[in-house]
């Protein structure tokens, strides 16, 4: 149960946007343009952004869905992992491991970041517009895992439930989905 | 200087939101709707959340410039935004608006560190679920926000009067996206 009383019964970010469409429309309009619009950045390495900062803040839900949707799009377990706990050695280009770590400067807070962070990035290739959207993206993450952890959501247990949500957003995207929530398998609690 | 090519001399979010128009649509929009749609809290006592959120996160600009629009909403009773920042003196204000500012610092530090407890004491001070959802939600965007402006060093003017103009303007016209200068040079 979340700490406050919301519309519907959907678990973690998801009950709390269709308890809301009027914030919930332009911070899924922003989601959508962020991580699956166009991009000289893979899908794949957008969503290990988002990962890596809900990771660090230590919001469980955001990790499991963003971690599950890494793997929907291909990655591995071994770059989980080592993204997590050894970013230095993460198989992922020079460019990305550079953006990763403005990344996790942001998710501490924005001032972290420093002129030789950009540098470094820029450096191994990255445009103006790559470390614009890292930055936000990283900034974004800390609004969804304040929010969600924040009103103390409902966060399943069941990885089933993670890799059903990854494939919507794999599939559909972050719009609102047209049909409904429920029938795509992501089933009210109790 | 900001770390990537935005409008010279243009400060803060608006200079970001010239470079990136697709993302600043709805930045502007959810800023118009947190802060000037329809609540329970009055525009002042959200750009005060506001405000405060900034202010802990050491974000200069956000700071500034919401405390500004803050001021120009409170009209005669403008004292109780200096007397938070910069005296850390909540006193005058409300029960109801101490208990969510208090949720509001939770949030600035992390969703986590919310317990049922704060939940419970903004009950017990007069919140509402409403009043709960839109200030959690202020301090998480916020949270946004200020890592927006200073993770990619956008202007952040030192002139603390240059902020009295954005708050009028801010306070009048909410939150609506600037269009690119048509004298840039950085086309």
């Amino acid at each position: 149960m979340a700490y406050i009383e919301l519309n519907n019964q959907l678990p973690g970010i998801t009950g709390l946007l269709e308890n809301r469409p009027d914030t919930g429309a332009p911070i899924r309009e922003l989601t959508q343009i962020l991580l699956r619009g166009e991009s000289t950045l893979t899908e794949l390495e957008r969503e290990l952004i988002a990962t890596l900062v809900s990771y660090r803040n230590e919001c469980r839900y955001c990790t499991s869905a963003h971690a599950a949707t890494v793997r929907a799009l291909g990655g591995t377990e071994d770059l989980l992992e080592k993204v997590f706990h050894d970013p230095g050695e993460a198989p992922v280009s020079e460019k990305m491991r550079a953006l990763l770590a403005i990344a996790a400067k942001v998710q501490r807070l924005g001032k972290e970041v420093t002129a030789s962070d950009i540098e470094k990035a820029r450096a191994s290739g990255a445009s103006d517009i790559e470390i614009h959207d890292t930055v936000l993206i990283a900034a974004l993450f800390c609004l969804y895992n304040r929010y969600v952890d924040g009103l103390g959501t409902y966060r399943p247990e069941d990885p089933a439930y993670y890799q059903r949500l990854a494939s919507r957003l794999v599939t559909i995207g972050y719009s609102r989905p047209k049909d409904g929530l429920a029938r795509k398998g992501e089933e009210l609690y109790k | 200087m900001a770390y990537i090519n935005v409008p010279d001399g243009v400060p803060g979010i608006r200079s970001l939101v010239m470079f990136r128009p697709e993302t600043g649509k709805p930045l502007y929009e959810l800023a118009q709707v947190l802060l000037r749609g329809p609540s329970p809290l009055s525009p002042a006592d959200r750009e005060l959340i506001a405000a405060y959120v900034s202010h802990r996160n050491e974000c200069v600009f956000c700071r500034n410039s919401h405390a500004a629009a803050a001021r120009c909403l409170y009209g005669d009773g403008k004292g109780i935004v200096d007397e938070l920042l910069k005296d850390s003196d909540p006193g005058r204000l409300s029960e109801k608006m101490q208990a969510l500012l208090r949720l509001a610092g939770k949030v600035q530090r992390g969703g986590n560190q919310v317990t049922p407890d704060d939940i419970t004491a903004a009950h017990a001070a007069g919140a509402t679920d409403v009043d709960i959802h839109d200030t959690v939600l202020i301090a998480a965007a916020f949270s946004m926000f200020n890592r927006y402006v200073d993770g990619l060093a956008s202007y952040t003017p030192a002139n603390e009067s240059e902020y009295d103009e954005m708050g009028r303007r801010m306070s009048q016209n909410g939150y609506v996206l600037p269009s690119r200068p048509t004298h840039s040079t950085n086309q």
